[in-house]
């Protein structure tokens, strides 16, 4: 049997009084994403993220509630989790270099950047996947004390989750670590990446996500069960072809969402295209009844959910400590797609 | 002659040439265009879709701007026998050469062409896209 007719879900959707809207932020369009290639997907992507229940929240809450932009990297080549305090001490060096060249860092400011290279072995989907590689910049300026606490200035994570495709085809002395997320100044980012790329051999590109993916996360992340009181699902649109860029929010209540994503939603576990296009088309059609706006002409940039949020420019960020692996899965098979 | 959808108002029906091509435009940053195509598909005559139908997707060349699935486009290529051509019409050489292919299907599909019919056209540009 097909699945439900937009029709009978659109009542789902009528009956609830409670679904927030708010229309027309005006605000400063947003940049857009560089153009990366995305290949055509199956209909069938990489399951929902799984609430992973033995996940340890102390490890990982360094990690949430932080914006990290999104890299993808090409495979590493000759590099050794044995030999992580020497690459610390080799991109310190070169940091320092790049300073006394003039073009480190932030003007003005005279810091001493310490480097600190650590494995997360707990952050990978399988155990082919290669552990996380964490790297962190922190500072101290050399005015204060020699034992007073330094400063986390920067930091960036490669990871791989669930990473088989790429892996596999890859030769020996190839390490796969496909994701590459960073939260700090970009001139740090700039640095550390040219030495990445110097020592092992690869290469760093922004990761953009288009709205068709934009969507399949929110379709996917609205369908995780989370404890707490979720907060709203948030979609946000650019409007093209207008003299003035502008936005429009479109908040809908979480349960809401997820009533209607589960009178979608066919297979537990499983999504496909059909039935995300049916969720976002409830969606739309509900705000076009309101506002007599076909959001569908417009360009979904950004999505918010309970889980996580994620921006067309490659911005990510994780909420619930359960579901981190899940996201990052999804997140490393782009990161893939996007390098083959 | 352009539409933003079909059908074409009917008050001008008699003043209208005979129509030999009929080229859907989907942009790949707006749902909303193949939601449109799909209702204005309901509006053309069966004996169109014998070649003289052809789907024209812009916008391919900024992918991560894509709203719509390929295998929806490809789908609609194979439900209604009708070529899909991708372009990017944001840039002018491939406007230019967008417009020279439609140009030489329209001939086609009027007849201009001898030896060439517009099935047997289409046919061919079905078969190659698939290579």
């Amino acid at each position: 049997e097909a699945a439900p007719g937009p029709a009978s879900v659109m009542e789902s959707v009528e009956g609830v009084a409670r679904t927030l809207l708010s229309f027309g932020r005006l605000s400063r369009g947003l940049p857009f994403g560089r153009a990366h290639g995305l290949s055509s997907r199956d209909p069938l992507l990489p399951l929902a993220p799984r609430s992973q229940e033995n996940a340890d929240p102390q490890r990982t809450a360094f990690l949430l509630r932080k914006q990290w932009t999104l890299y993808s990297v090409t495979p590493l080549y000759r590099f050794s989790n044995a030999h992580l305090r020497d690459y610390a001490r080799l991109l310190s060096a070169f940091i320092a270099a790049e300073k006394q060249k003039g073009l480190a860092v932030e003007v003005g400011v005279e810091l001493d950047i310490k480097v600190a290279v650590s494995s997360l072995p707990y952050l990978k989907g399988s155990d082919q996947d290669q552990a996380a590689i964490l790297v962190q910049l922190s500072s101290r300026s050399p005015a204060s004390p020699k034992n007073s606490e330094e400063k986390l200035i920067w930091s960036g994570w490669f990871c791989c989750v669930s990473g088989d495709d790429l892996s596999k085809n890859v030769p020996e002395d190839f390490t796969c670590l496909p994701l590459f997320l960073v939260n700090g100044a970009e001139c740090y980012t700039s640095i550390v990446g040219s030495w990445f790329q110097k020592t092992f051999d690869c290469s760093f590109r922004r990761l953009a996500i288009s709205p068709l993916i934009l969507s399949w996360m929110a379709a996917m992340w609205t369908g995780c069960k989370v404890d707490k009181t979720a907060s709203a699902m948030e979609l946000v649109f650019s409007v093209p072809c207008l003299p003035q860029p502008l936005d429009i929010s479109y908040a809908i209540h979480p349960e809401d969402a997820k009533a209607l994503w589960d009178t979608v939603q066919k297979t537990p576990g499983e999504i496909i295209q059909e039935e995300v296009d049916v969720f976002m088309d409830c969606l739309y059609s509900h705000f076009h009844r309101h506002f007599r706006i076909h959001l569908s002409a417009t360009k979904l940039v950004k999505v918010s959910t309970a889980i996580a949020s994620a921006h067309c420019d490659g911005i990510i960020k994780f909420l619930q400590s359960q579901y981190l692996t899940g996201v990052l899965m999804l997140l490393t098979e782009l990161a893939i797609s996007q390098i083959e | 002659h352009l539409a933003t959808s079909l059908p074409l108002p009917p008050e001008r029906d008699h003043l209208r040439p005979r129509i030999d091509l009929v080229a859907f435009m989907i942009d790949i940053k707006s749902k909303y265009s193949l939601k449109n195509v799909e209702a204005s598909l309901a509006y053309v005559d069966d004996s169109f879709f014998l070649g003289k139908v052809c789907f024209l997707v812009t916008g391919v060349g900024r992918v991560n701007y894509c709203s719509i699935e390929m295998n929806a486009i490809r789908n609609l290529g194979e439900v209604y026998c009708s070529p899909v051509l991708f372009c990017e019409l944001e840039v002018e050489r491939s406007q230019v050469a967008t417009a020279q292919r439609l140009l030489r299907t329209l001939e086609i599909c009027a007849g201009h062409v001898p030896g060439v019919s517009a099935l047997s056209f289409s046919s061919l540009m079905r078969n190659c896209a698939d290579d």
